[in-house]
């Protein structure tokens, strides 16, 4: 079979709505576009675990210190699955994991935000889970199958982070008027790096259009912004806490809402490390591999001397 | 308060796997691989889970209307009664999981004896927390067995860490008046039979693992009387943190 | 670089008593008794499961993609095997 009849019968189970499996031919950029992608969303669960992590030893009670650890662990769990996934197109999650330490891999730019306050755990979960979540309920469609089988499994799981971080500002909205300020303020740090989670527009962005083709990507970028908006507006409204965008207002004509355009310069500054916190995540992800290397090998030896024992 | 010495023994229980599960809790994003990370999660939601169950039955025996939180947030340093053990500082994961193996070792006999307990609230913690413990220590001792029989390296760390923390394990066992009290009335168990239990699980387990018990015997306790180490401080700052600068708000 | 790199391993789960066994993901693990215990903490946090099988990926051996058509085709066509083949009047029961 020649390279163009592989590519076009790829195309045609793409479009018949049927899933690639690991061991299925499929053309080279197809398994890179997918490995990049994949492991840039894996490295985000794990390097999101620091911001909500920082705060867990804080949490200012017992129901939230439980609900903020079962989260973050959860966040480990989801990386775990999408490490998984990427083995499938034979890359090792050793191998990934060294892509992010030397810079090579990228992570949601969100996460190099700090988490000053207890009610950034809050804007976390009601915003940062709630764009995540937007971006991923598309992905359960997604063309290659064991991508769309780990989100399918983490829709089902974070299903509950983003209504524990909306109940947890509505506890703060109806709180104090100190509570209440903390709110939104978390409010007015967190809107805009929530919309950048979305990625460049769509005019700006390099993978998009073989990314749809290939039913890698069902929704643009643009495209999952605007929903996001769309369904935040009133979440907002609810709380009683205010959107900082003096031009968001609803257009009748375009059925959505209008709203201004993002700071760019920030978004690309804190993709290329220069974020508020790039470096401290980075460094806490290399000194956790570093620091668990003897544990690692410990119990690899230790399997070995078990194995020999065995077969002596 | 009508009893005063079941309430104290309560908030022991409960102050350790508090401040155990809040040690267990900084590991968090931080673990040696992505697995374990999440092992570890486990071990601290259990053990937070146990807690506000605990807290529950002692604020419900103070009788002045405190919730769980506010036991366990809103008391001094001197009223918290855990041992000193759980409050020592994660260190490597050697230190952590040998912290935590001298504890689950404990805490299985322990809770099997309390399951007997008549004071039906204090059986029924113990009879859900003794399958959560059971798990632990099987996951603490198989770590325990790894690393010291793993590399020279895992086995030297593993070696560090029994013998930094031998002189804390004493305290397991620590008894005074409220224990006395509480015993005469067959009430809880007596803790010198949970120790030989204890004794035959962590000699059992080290041997196999190749470590060695320390032969010195110079001990450490304080903490059941509220007399901490320097490191609890530093923890309640954490844990009270909200709750001390943002008083009398819900969460 | 992979120089210590745990073995990969399939995780199974039986999700209640009366149901197969159904692979739903994989982990690390640097031998069978803590990939068993990583996959309890990994994919049962939410009750899933009430009994795991873990198998290292190295040894699952699976059907080669290449060979599908002559592994699978061939049986697409003895509808016989199947029920529906058969014709049956309307009134017979119990079959």
């Amino acid at each position: 079979m020649t390279q163009a009849e592989k590519e076009r019968r790829f195309q045609e189970k793409i479009d018949k709505e049927i899933k690639i499996e690991p061991n299925d031919w499929m053309p080279d950029e197809y398994r890179q576009t997918l490995v990049r992608q994949i492991s840039q969303h894996a490295h985000s669960e794990i390097v999101g675990m620091l911001p909500e992590g920082n705060w867990i030893t804080r949490a200012p009670n017992l129901r939230r210190k439980a609900v903020l650890l079962a989260k973050v662990q959860d966040e480990a769990g989801h990386g775990l699955y999408l490490y998984s996934a990427v083995e499938t197109l034979g890359t090792s999650r050793e191998q990934t994991i060294d892509d992010l330490h030397s810079g090579k891999a990228k992570y949601s730019s969100i996460f190099n935000y700090p988490a000053l306050t207890w009610a950034d755990i809050g804007a976390i979960g009601w915003l940062v889970d709630g764009a995540a979540i937007m971006n991923q309920v598309a992905l359960c469609r997604t063309s290659y199958g064991p991508y769309a089988r780990a989100m399918v499994k983490i829709c089902k799981e974070e299903s509950f982070h983003q209504r524990q971080g909306y109940e947890s500002l509505m506890k703060l909205c109806s709180g104090t008027p100190q509570q209440k300020a903390m709110a939104q303020d978390a409010m007015n740090r967190f809107w805009w790096p929530a919309l950048m989670m979305f990625g460049p527009s769509d005019a700006a962005s390099t993978h998009s259009d073989q990314s749809i083709k290939w039913k890698i990507k069902r929704f643009t970028n643009d495209e999952l912004r605007q929903s996001f908006v769309d369904a935040t507006v009133e979440q907002a409204q609810i709380l009683g806490l205010t959107i900082p965008d003096p031009n968001l207002k609803w257009n009748e004509e375009r059925g959505h809402y209008d709203f201004s355009e993002i700071n760019w310069d920030e978004f690309w500054q804190v993709v290329k490390g220069n974020g508020p916190c790039n470096k401290e995540r980075l460094a806490a992800r290399v000194k956790a591999k570093e620091e668990g290397m003897w544990v690692r090998e410990a119990a690899t030896a230790f399997a070995k001397k078990r194995a020999m024992k065995q077969s002596a | 308060m009508q009893q005063p010495a079941l309430f104290e023994y309560v908030l022991r229980i409960a102050d350790d796997s508090l401040i155990l599960g809040q040690r267990l809790g900084e590991w968090c994003g931080h673990g040696p691989i992505l697995e374990e990370d999440i092992a570890m999660t486990n071990i601290a939601l259990d053990l937070i889970g146990q807690s506000i169950s605990l807290y529950d039955f002692a604020a419900e025996l103070e009788g002045t209307g405190k919730n769980h939180d506010q036991l366990a947030y809103l008391r001094y340093e001197n009223e918290y009664k855990n041992i000193l053990l759980v409050e020592q500082p994660n260190g490597d994961f050697a230190m952590t999981i040998l912290r935590q193996f001298f504890f689950d070792a404990f805490r299985l006999p322990f809770y099997e004896a309390l399951m007997q307990s008549p004071v039906a609230q204090l059986a029924a913690v113990a009879a859900k927390s003794v399958k959560e413990t059971r798990y632990h220590l099987k996951h603490t001792s198989e770590w325990v067995i790894r690393m010291g029989d793993g590399t020279d390296e895992s086995h030297q760390r593993a070696q560090s860490a029994i013998d930094h923390l031998w002189r804390y394990t004493n305290e397991l066992f620590y008894e005074n008046e409220v224990d006395q009290t509480l015993q005469a009335e067959g009430k809880v168990p007596a803790l010198s039979a949970i120790r030989t239990q204890w004794l035959s699980t962590v000699t059992n387990v080290l041997s196999e693992a190749t470590l060695q018990i320390p032969t010195n015997d110079w001990k450490f306790d304080g903490g059941r009387e509220g007399r901490h180490s320097e490191h609890m401080g530093y923890i309640l700052s954490d844990l009270q943190y909200m709750q001390r600068a943002y008083p009398n708000m819900e969460w | 670089m992979s120089t210590n790199e745990w073995p990969l391993w399939e995780v199974f789960i039986r999700s209640k008593q009366g149901l197969n066994h159904k692979h739903v993901g994989s982990l690390r693990a640097p031998d069978a008794t803590l990939a068993l215990e990583n996959a309890r903490d990994v994919y049962t946090r939410r009750s899933e499961g009430i009994s795991i099988w873990v198998v290292e990926s190295a040894h699952i051996h699976a059907t080669d993609i290449d060979e599908a058509d002559a592994f699978f085709e061939p049986s697409d066509t003895k509808i016989y095997r199947h029920p529906t083949f058969y014709e049956v009047p309307d009134g017979v029961k119990h079959m």
